[in-house]
């Protein structure tokens, strides 16, 4: 054997990130069963919202109310997403101990599925976009509106991916990770999915007025049917960040924790 | 850079939640050995060996490898050591031909060296068109090879195995075995073995530390090990056995006990070799005839016992 040629080196950052990535993604295909429920549940809540709530919508001022629900498809297509269970099954296995052994950089462990979440979010999002183009939705910004509209949806559920990871490194538990879907329901529905802010009261409208994602529907339905409106967009954007802050902070703080004394 | 240790441990202890896996083990092992490391289940092996690979942090104590500190300075540990742990950690999602390609990568090996290295593994480890398979369809035996082969992917320095041929058949023990060799003779590699066969210890270590309830009891060479046990048995097969024989042969050089059992006479020593032709000559001077003459020297099971005070199974690690 030609043993002696062979001598290893740090890979460095970017390709520790793409190796680690590139497996994450190579592995979603295999995953059909994990992909065709984050596909059906958007569209099914779209058609059965836009069934069944679009004359209501008109007495709270909504006149397109499938370009309204346009962007809460697209929330519930990405919200949740991650390779957090298949990282547990890595801890689980042992894989995961045997890539620590490597020298592999710790963060690209994490950021390297994270880029495999953002690529798959933004292909779940595309069917999406493209049934409500079929029933007639129309973007007023044109194609690069759908571009950052793209770009948001994939932002937002970037955001997300770091609460089950931050829970999936912590606990090593696929139940636990699972639960971790239960995230989802307080930021996709105490928010503006149904009726614009004005039209709710209550308790409701103060939690959706707290709710980043009732920013990020303003932000994504603007691009619709409103215009470049940049303070729109630009809270879209603050809101995603302050998600992502506190996910990832979550997360990494989760994965030291991992990686370190145990 | 040669009388740097391998693997040096000073008072390495592992406690977790108030209860030590691991107490004070300390431990000097030169490059080019093959090192073995014995132990009931539970005696701590594995908390060690995750200490020496940086996978857990000690509690007190410090690890060094080839003079890197493990804990301050774990990246360069991990360029020069391979590790095939207990339980095969593979990605049952790959097939195998990716899952070298991958650790290949993680190593920083690049362009053709990837594949020339992956073909020259998929010899080694006997694994043939399989490497193409889905790692999910191979057999016990198959994921333990493709785990050996992924810890040897960059030729690391230091190789430890953390019992590699469990479940492996017979064949393909022997193979292991050959290659532990080759690496070791050939490419000066050091070895850090843990094993559950006894036999595989002693026909491959340079020197073998035995752990128990998370301290080493005992540590030497195979034979230093079985002589320090003293329990070689000469065991003599005569139709006489006087008892002034049995006087004379208690007097020989070495002998430190005669018994007779089931009318065999049976000589204890530390050291049988030597001393088995000292009472064959007595026995010959003493007229008494001899039907059978035979040397059943200590084995590491033997040392095993009196160390831990259970016997090492295959199966179910150690028994009383």
């Amino acid at each position: 054997m030609n043993d002696l040629a062979i001598k290893a080196k740090p890979a460095g950052f970017f390709s520790d990130l793409w190796t680690v990535a590139a497996r994450a993604l190579r592995a979603i295909p295999k995953e059909p069963e994990s992909i065709i429920p984050a596909l059906i549940i958007p569209l099914f809540f779209f058609i059965v919202n836009v069934g069944s709530l679009s004359e209501i919508s008109k007495y709270a001022g909504v006149d397109d109310f499938i370009a309204f629900q346009l962007p809460v498809a697209i929330v519930f297509a990405v919200t949740g997403i991650s390779r957090a269970s298949a990282l547990v099954t890595d801890i689980k296995s042992g894989y995961f101990d045997r890539l620590l052994i490597s020298p592999v950089k710790r963060t690209a462990l994490l950021l390297g599925l994270m880029i495999a979440d953002l690529a798959l979010v933004i292909a779940l999002s595309i069917p999406v976009i493209i049934l409500g183009a079929l029933l007639g939705v129309e973007f007023v910004t044109g194609f690069a509106g759908i571009l950052m509209f793209l770009a948001l949806a994939g932002l937002w559920g970037l955001a997300f991916t770091g609460f089950p990871y931050a829970i999936a490194l912590k606990t090593g538990n696929p139940a636990a990770v699972n639960s971790s879907f239960l995230l989802f329901f307080p930021f996709a529905f105490l928010t503006t999915s149904f009726l614009p802010l004005d039209a709710l009261t209550g308790w409701l409208r103060t939690v959706a007025q707290f709710n980043p994602v009732t920013y990020l529907l303003d932000g994504l339905r603007s691009l619709i049917y409103g215009g470049w409106q940049w303070d729109k967009l630009g809270l879209a954007l603050l809101a995603i960040f302050a998600v992502l802050t506190i996910s990832f902070t979550m997360a990494f703080l989760a994965l030291r924790g991992r990686v370190t004394s145990r | 850079m040669v009388h740097v240790p391998a693997i040096q441990a000073n008072n390495l202890t592992k406690d977790f939640g108030g209860q030590e896996a691991v107490s004070q083990v300390s431990l000097n092992i030169k490059q080019g050995e093959i090192y073995g490391f014995l132990g009931p289940n539970g005696a701590g092996k594995s908390t060690t060996i995750k200490m020496l690979v940086t996978l857990i942090e000690p509690t007190s104590g410090s690890v060094t490898i080839l003079g890197h500190d493990a804990v301050d300075d774990a990246d360069a540990v991990r360029l020069d050591i391979g590790v095939a742990l207990q339980e095969a950690a593979l990605d049952m999602s790959q097939k195998g031909i990716e899952f070298l390609k991958m650790q290949a990568r993680l190593y920083g090996i690049r362009g053709r060296q990837v594949d020339e290295r992956v073909e020259e593994l998929r010899s080694l480890i006997d694994i043939g068109e399989a490497l193409n398979q889905p790692i999910k369809s191979y057999s016990g035996g198959m994921k333990r090879r493709l785990d050996v082969a992924a810890a040897l992917i960059h030729n690391p320095k230091i190789l430890f195995l953390d019992e590699p041929t469990t479940g492996l058949d017979p064949v393909s023990r022997a193979k292991v075995w050959q290659e532990v060799r080759r690496l070791n003779k050939q490419l000066g590699m050091t070895i850090f073995l843990t094993t559950q066969y006894l036999e595989e210890a002693d026909q491959l270590a340079d020197r073998i530390g035995i752990i128990d309830k998370g301290s080493i009891v005992a540590e030497g060479t195979p034979t230093e090990l079985k002589r320090r046990s003293g329990k070689d048995q000469i065991v003599v097969t005569a139709p006489t056995q006087p008892v002034a024989v049995l006087k004379l042969l208690g007097k020989i050089k070495g002998i430190s006990k005669v018994d007779q059992h089931d009318g065999e006479i049976v000589l204890s020593s530390s050291h049988g070799s030597a001393a088995i032709a000292r009472v064959a000559i007595e026995l010959e001077k003493q007229k008494v005839p001899i039907q059978q003459l035979t040397l059943r020297e200590t084995s590491l099971d033997d040392v095993f016992l009196e160390y831990t005070g259970n016997r090492l199974d295959a199966k179910q690690g150690a028994v009383s």
